[in-house]
């Protein structure tokens, strides 16, 4: 599938955003907000919103986005929508009380992080929902998408913290780093069998041709130029590019951040920032994988296998 | 509405490809295009189509395949036709997140409200057969309408009340009716011919069915026997052959 960037960016900068709504909810950080506060909700705030507006730069027709807020019913992307607007505006209250105020209201916090990560399932089933795409439908997806979620949202809590002047326990930043790679591990394990066929697709499936113990193969492709159909659903990555820049991603996107949470110990909590931005960069490597290697159904018409 | 019908549509009307008859001549597709881009959901456009980097929008596109039965099969080219199935499970509906795809609860038929379509293409992610195309230009999904504005068009002499394919179809290989009448055309030959669905695996449903190729009794075709073909001469064009080939 076209890794497109907008969709990389939403996907990464959301993912941070609503991470840290939902840790934010949850109490991380202690009672009191002063600098720390501002800067970790504005932080929240800001990625999401960005991430938001880089997923509208996708639509052909940004002015009807409004329109993707109607079919909560059955389609994910409405339900991700309608889910992204309800998890800002509780927070906003939240926060709201817990800058102005100094309370942390828990049930406005939980209710925060709830929805957040429902937010993150949504988007994850926008994909894991696409029987077309194999690697997306077959493979623990919305699992991977809520993990490096609430990863990013923890390193992005303690970034905030490390700005402020304080520092956070590295053993929650570090155990989700953690457990965050082991679940993109998992996922990459699971996809790497699943190609375009997982589910039983072939080019004698599609056109019904080849009878059994028979071939068939493209002879004749319908047009001579690129279309739609192959610069959106045929994407090709070359696999020997494919492995280093997926031992870039898990590097940077996990382990360098560990590695930077440990010796923050030893230099301030500043560091976290550094860490954040190795995962940030990390993760947006894999993500571009995640689209790149995904393969559709629809281009074994065209002879692909 | 992005919902399917919530009761079966009472009529089912789609297409039979027969791909015993048809010849590739790409006129369904051709005929397609020019309907569709001066149809009800005009233009259906191209993208720099006088110079290099051509992309258009098209509803219809014929493969061409060459397919080997088995061991004494001699193999055929058959070519194949592929637009919109209209599938009575169809992915491409649910997904959508602004109401603009649905599927018409009184015929089958699943269309794009242009007026509402954002260009996501989430749908046309999630439709097996590649038969939904963003419009380049208009940055609005398009797809076969079953040419929703021919068929119920009571201008036109009842035998024009077709889509523009079948109408252009020289060999007959196309035919359209409603499925669910147990005694039209279309019926009758996915009965008689054995009418197939494309990727069933995929649980769409789609209401459009494809006929085999006929078997041919193998005494019937005439068989290339590949050992006894030339594979060199004397002659005047056999040392030709040799002093070309020195200079290769």
């Amino acid at each position: 599938m076209h890794p497109a960037p907008s969709l990389i960016a939403f996907t990464v900068l959301s993912g941070l955003g609503l991470g840290m709504m939902a840790w934010l909810g949850l109490g991380l950080g202690g009672e009191s907000a002063g600098a720390f506060g501002w800067i970790a909700v504005a932080a929240a705030l800001v990625s999401t919103g960005v991430g938001g507006l880089a997923s509208t730069s996708h639509l052909a027709r940004p002015s009807r986005a409004r329109l993707a807020f109607s079919q909560w019913r059955s389609s994910w992307l409405s339900r991700e929508a309608c889910l992204m607007v309800a998890t800002v505006a509780v927070f906003l209250v939240y926060a709201g009380i817990w800058l102005f105020a100094g309370v942390r209201n828990d049930v406005l916090g939980v209710a925060t992080a709830v929805l957040a990560m429902a937010t993150v399932y949504a988007t994850a089933m926008i994909y894991g929902q696409l029987r077309t795409v194999p690697r997306w439908s077959a493979t623990p997806t919305r699992w991977l998408f809520v993990a490096l979620s609430l990863a990013s949202g923890l390193l992005g809590v303690a970034a905030a913290m490390g700005l402020a002047g304080g520092a956070m326990s590295i053993w929650l930043p570090s155990g989700g780093l953690l457990v965050a790679g082991a679940v993109a591990y998992w996922w990459q394990t699971v996809a790497g069998a699943t190609t375009r066929g997982a589910d039983g697709s072939t080019l004698a499936t599609g056109t019904g041709l080849g009878g059994t113990g028979g071939r068939v193969e493209l002879m004749a492709p319908p047009h001579t130029e690129a279309n739609y159909l192959l610069t959106e659903m045929a994407y090709e990555v070359g696999r020997r590019r494919a492995r280093p820049l997926r031992r870039l991603g898990m590097v940077f996107g996990f382990a360098v951040p560990v590695a930077l949470v440990v010796i923050s110990l030893a230099v301030g909590g500043g560091l976290y920032v550094l860490a954040l931005v190795s995962h940030l960069a990390g993760i947006a490597a894999l993500r571009w994988l995640f689209f790149a290697e995904a393969e559709h159904v629809q281009a074994l018409y065209y002879g692909r296998s | 509405m992005t919902q399917l019908p919530s009761a079966p549509p009472p009529k089912k009307l789609g297409l039979v490809i027969d791909l015993d008859t048809c010849v590739g001549c790409q006129a369904c597709a051709v005929s397609c295009k020019e309907w569709n881009t001066g149809g009800v959901a005009a233009p259906l456009s191209d993208k720099n189509p006088y110079q290099a980097g051509q992309s258009g929008a098209w509803l219809n596109r014929v493969h061409g395949y060459e397919v080997e039965g088995g061991d004494d099969d001699p193999g055929r080219t058959v070519y194949f036709p592929k637009s919109c199935l209209h599938c009575e499970d169809a992915p491409c509906v649910t997904v959508c997140p602004t109401g603009a795809s649905y599927k018409r609860a009184d015929d089958g038929i699943v269309l794009v409200n242009e007026d509402a379509c954002m260009g996501c293409g989430l749908c046309a992610w999630a439709c097996p057969y590649g038969a939904r195309e963003l419009d380049p230009c208009e940055g609005v999904m398009k797809k076969c309408t079953l040419c929703v504005d021919r068929i119920y068009n009571e201008s036109f002499a009842p035998e024009d009340r077709v889509p523009a394919c079948v109408a252009a179809c020289p060999t007959s290989a196309r035919h359209f009716g409603d499925f669910n009448d147990p005694t039209s055309n279309v019926s009758a030959l996915v009965a008689e011919r054995g009418g197939y669905d494309l990727m069933p695996e995929q649980e769409c449903r789609p209401t459009n069915k494809y006929l085999p190729v006929r078997e041919k009794r193998l005494s019937d075709v005439v068989k290339v026997d590949r050992g006894a073909l030339p594979t060199g001469s004397d002659g005047f064009f056999g040392w030709l052959d040799k002093a070309l080939a020195k200079l290769d």
